[in-house]
């Protein structure tokens, strides 16, 4: 009982993780018509920003917000210079263009931080692991990160529902010539969702830096994953990158933690601990595919078009 | 069509004369190595030009090719390792299950458009691979090796490098012949017809998606014919060669040759792997000038290489 | 203007490749160097080179009278990418030997390519199963292990600690199942569960290590080399494990991880064939130097490797006094491991993989503060893999 309790929250934790990244790809995606793969990049940076500050500072809590206004501008002039001239263009010619930033993204990496990796040390407040229900401890960390994301995600809720700006966002989501007809200047709100989007990929990447390493490359992983979440969800709604997102985060870890052992009733040993572990993975792909041959726009498509 | 005297095709002809002509060049000069390397070359132009047959014809973007290199390969493979050489089965059954895969995939994936396809076609190219990964008694993870490659009753011998290069490179040209044919036939102009308007063909009565999917099977069976090449080529099969990337590989060669021309996806293919070979002698930091490469490309030189060619014949 | 280019740049390209053909010249040694340079795990690649160019210094940057010529060659941690380099090294620079490989899944696509060609292939890393059985070849040597000698002798350590029964994690590829393989064979007390996770993709190992901790066992084993190895222990630290369950290790803790893992990798055991201070002459001349040239790191088992492996070549070409188209007196060099290694004496079996000891390590503070790995005992003297017998080489 206690296991599977155990695991719900690894697989929410992981789940709320892939929100934050998802959000902002489903932001861009969804109001930039925008298919942005150096979203991982973003994160990865994120991350090595995080390290960096903190080992300046000496502080977790000051290097992360550090990294997240580093994050913010580095999003913000990467739109300036290249990407805001790939709007309206061919989404193959996005990807490709953005496919570059990745290769870009990693070399410069391993040119000024080296190929090494860093390490992003917690305080120890938050490596020590809480008591939730008696008999059940779990990482003060993980927490926090459950925490965190639940927070952006209220926070995002009240800005897109709530505010002018989100407002906007939502029209843009759903018709994006039409705000262009009204008058509205298009160019910054670009710039403010691409900054957002970007500080909210720096916010996943220096959430997971702690529990993973700081490494080149962090973000191809993670952004396949990503991407499924959006498309599953629907381009362009919040909401439906939030239930994706957890969704695929219990997916994953609830097929990791319970199919070995069913696979084993079936099959040999060997041949079920080989297999298990492909399998988990494939299942997220599965659900996808169904969802887009049963829903091809996803489960809550923002724009009606 | 008549061929006109311009620039792009003179560039092409110059190409696919000194393609053939390398074999020659590399036993005069005992550069045993660029025959190795235009061999995976020409394998790659092939998936590359069956991939351009949907992407630059058809307009479906597929983020999935590299499932049929795969799965071109692991026929062999696994046909070899239960000791079955006969090239006269293994090709056979590569291209068929090919087929079938294209078929079963492209009947689920074309009830989508745009990205969603985009998606959804990389969605089954990561379960072929997660399959690839679980096969354990052909290798999982580690790939298989193929000790001996497929046996043509002494017709050919594939561990000839003079004649595997010259079946890969008539592979190539009669793919491209193919695609040629089917372009101009009235089917292909069908199929591009929907690519620039749906509704259109559809309400002077051609049923879209029918058209579009024999395209989809067509060019899925070319790529496996690649795969089993390439399993010949490098002697190995590994689920690392169908990972996403390598899908995203395959674009990146069709765009930058130039899309929808005929021999836009060899040239790519060519300048991408060449490029990679030699960026790799310069520097470890290859990457670094890869990346922003391709940025500029896109930003600048639409229509890929090809693209360039053509405003030399304006000019 | 931008014609001019693309045309100017496709000339080059093809001038350069017919270029890049070398001359093949009989007086020098042509080394080529397979390992991985590029992508996260490049510090292991780094570290063998270093390790490499340091043994070369360290022998004159000659070999027989002749001078030394490598060629390194990044495999990108693919097995397609490292058998293409591996082709190019025997079919362009016509090298005499082949040395590296970090991953079994390399080498295992690699080695037809260089046994072929009959190409001498000395693995420093890599130690597949089958290299030691079915597939040895006279062409090949290894100066590192078999994959399955290590963890066997974390199994003996465990035995010899008295634990009763152990938790296993690793990741789901070659060398992955020969760990856990390993210490199964050796470990007499009871295996409670068994987890593969998939590799390289998977980072993240909450679900595993719930599993563990609710599985009751008395301790768990993990292999995990490079970055995962760093995610692995943050992770068991994080959850509170390490106060209950003790972990023991193979190839998870090492110099380039360290920095990473911190104080959680403090205390936590592991067996390698090599530890950085083995009291011999040439470990410590190996460990200084090393330290001296490329300052601010520390030589890893990988890195003695590499350097053993270039002392090895060095004495098969003194014993032919540079004539490498002797082979068959050059094998027979090798088998005698005539030269110092830097983790003491070894022999090689009949598959030429090293009988050896196998250390226990440790994670210390060492006489700078900073953290260290140690020696506390030797587990097992003179250790011969269990697949030589399938091995048909006599």
């Amino acid at each position: 009982m206690f296991l599977v309790v155990e695991q719900l929250l690894n697989g929410l934790q992981f789940g709320l993780l892939l929100f934050l990244l998802a959000a902002g790809l489903t932001l861009v995606f969804g109001i930039m018509d925008f298919v942005n793969l150096a979203h991982g990049s973003l994160y990865m940076m994120g991350a090595y920003f995080a390290a960096t500050f903190a080992a300046w500072t000496g502080s977790f809590v000051l290097g992360a917000l550090l990294a997240l206004v580093a994050t913010l501008l580095l999003g913000i002039a990467l739109e300036f210079v290249a990407l805001k001239h790939l709007y309206g263009r061919d989404h193959l010619d996005q990807v490709l263009a953005t496919f570059g930033l990745i290769l870009f993204f990693n070399d410069a990496v391993r040119l000024i931080w080296g190929p090494a990796g860093l390490a992003l040390p917690l305080p120890a407040w938050l490596t020590v692991p809480v008591q939730i229900i008696p008999g059940v401890f779990y990482p003060a960390y993980r927490l926090l990160i459950i925490g965190v994301a639940l927070a952006v995600a209220a926070g995002l809720y009240v800005v897109v529902m709530r505010t002018r700006i989100g407002m906007l966002i939502r029209a843009g989501a759903s018709n994006r010539e039409m705000i262009g007809a009204l008058g509205i200047n298009i160019k910054l709100l670009f710039t403010l969702v691409f900054g957002l989007g970007a500080a909210l990929a720096g916010l996943a990447g220096l959430m997971q830096a702690p529990i993973l390493t700081v490494q080149i490359g962090m973000g191809e992983n993670i952004l396949i994953l990503a991407f499924v979440i959006i498309v599953i969800g629907g381009i362009g709604s919040i909401r439906g990158a939030f239930m994706a997102a957890i969704f695929v985060g219990m997916i994953d870890t609830l097929g990791r933690a319970f199919l070995p052992d069913l696979l084993r009733k079936v099959l040999s040993g060997a041949a079920a601990s080989t297999a298990a572990p492909a399998l988990s993975s494939m299942l997220i792909y599965l659900l996808m595919a169904i969802i887009l041959v049963v829903r091809p726009e996803g489960l809550f498509p923002a724009a009606k078009r | 069509m008549m061929p006109n005297l311009n620039v792009s095709n003179a560039v092409v002809a110059v190409l696919c004369a000194a393609l053939i002509m390398l074999p020659v060049y590399s036993a005069a000069s005992g550069n045993i190595f660029i025959l190795t390397l235009f061999t995976r070359i020409v394998i790659f132009a092939l998936a590359a030009a069956s991939l351009n047959l949907i992407m630059g014809y058809g307009g479906m973007m597929s983020f999935g090719h590299a499932a049929y290199l795969g799965i071109g390969g692991y026929a062999v493979g696994i046909l070899a390792a239960e000791g079955i050489g006969s090239g006269f089965i293994q090709w056979p059954v590569a291209l068929i299950v090919s087929a079938l895969f294209a078929l079963v995939i492209g009947a689920l994936s074309l009830r989508t458009r745009g990205v969603y396809f985009i998606m959804i076609t990389l969605a089954f190219a990561q379960m072929a691979y997660y399959v690839a990964t679980s096969l354990s008694r052909y290798g999982a993870d580690d790939g298989l090796t193929i000790y001996k490659r497929s046996d043509f009753a002494g017709l050919i011998n594939l561990s000839n490098r003079t004649q595997f290069y010259y079946l890969c490179l008539a592979c190539l040209f009669g793919g491209i012949y193919l695609i040629w044919r089917i372009v101009n036939s009235r089917f292909g102009l069908v199929v591009q017809g929907v690519r620039s308007n749906e509704q259109r063909m559809q309400a002077i009565g051609f049923h879209a998606n029918r058209y579009r999917l024999v395209c989809f099977v067509i060019s899925g069976t070319i790529c496996g014919l690649a795969g089993a090449l390439l399993a010949n080529n490098t002697d190995f099969v590994s689920p690392a060669g169908m990972y996403w990337t390598r899908s995203g590989e395959l674009m990146v060669m069709v765009v930058l040759g130039g899309m929808g021309s005929l021999f836009g996806p060899v040239i790519g293919a060519i300048a991408f792997l060449l490029l990679e070979e030699l960026l790799s002698q310069f520097t470890e930091y290859w990457a670094l000038i890869m990346g922003p490469l391709l940025l500029l490309i896109v930003l600048f030189a639409r229509g890929g290489i090809m693209g360039l060619l053509g405003r030399f014949n304006r000019a | 203007m931008t014609k001019a280019y693309w045309l100017a740049g496709a000339m080059s390209m093809v001038s350069a490749l017919a270029l890049a053909q070398p001359a093949t010249a009989a007086d020098t040694i042509k080394i080529g160097f397979v390992s991985t340079f590029s992508g996260p795990t490049a510090v292991i690649g780094n570290d063998m080179r270093n390790s490499f160019e340091l043994a070369l210094d360290h022998l004159g940057r000659k070999m027989g009278g002749k001078p030394v010529e490598v060629i390194y060659e990044d495999d990108g941690q693919k097995p397609d990418v490292g058998k293409q380099k591996t082709e190019k090294l025997v079919q362009s620079d016509k090298v005499d030997f082949i040395v590296g490989y970090i991953w079994s899944n390399v080498l295992l696509a690699s080695l037809k390519t260089a046994v072929d060609s009959k190409t001498f292939l000395i693995s420093a890393n890599a130690g597949p199963s089958q290299l030691a059985g079915e597939l040895c070849s006279p062409y090949v040597f290894s100066t590192s292990w078999q994959n399955d000698q290590t963890p066997q002798a974390v199994g003996t350590y465990m035995n010899q600690k008295g634990v009763k029964s152990v938790f296993l994690i690793g990741p789901n590829y070659a060398a992955g199942k020969d760990m856990l393989a390993g210490v199964k064979s050796t470990f007499k007390g009871q295996v409670v569960g068994e987890e593969y996770t998939v590799w390289p993709s998977q980072l993240d190992f909450s679900a595993e290590l719930t599993k563990a901790k609710n599985s009751k066992a008395e301790s768990i084993f993990v292999f995990y080399p490079g970055a995962a190895g760093v995610q692995f222990l943050n992770q068991y630290a994080q959850a509170g494990i390490k106060a209950q369950i003790p972990l023991y290790t193979a190839f998870t803790i090492d110099e380039l991880s360290l920095p990473l893992q911190k104080d959680n990798a403090l205390g936590v055991p592991g067996a390698q064939q090599w530890v950085n201070d083995l009291p011999n002459d040439e470990n410590k001349k190996f460990v200084a130097d090393y330290r001296q040239k490329y300052t601010g790191l520390r030589p890893t088992f990988y890195g003695a490797q590499s350097y053993d492996a270039a002392n090895l070549i060095n004495s098969a070409v003194v014993a032919v006094k540079g004539d490498t188209s002797k082979k068959d007196e050059m094998k027979a060099e090798m088998e005698k491991v005539n030269f110092k290694s830097v983790r003491g004496p070894f022999k090689y079996g009949n598959n030429h993989i090293p009988i050896q000891n196998f250390y226990l390590q440790d994670v210390v503070k060492d006489g700078e503060g900073q953290l260290a790995l140690k020696t506390v005992a030797t587990i097992v003297k003179d250790d011969q893999d269990r697949f030589h017998d399938k091995c048909p080489m006599k």
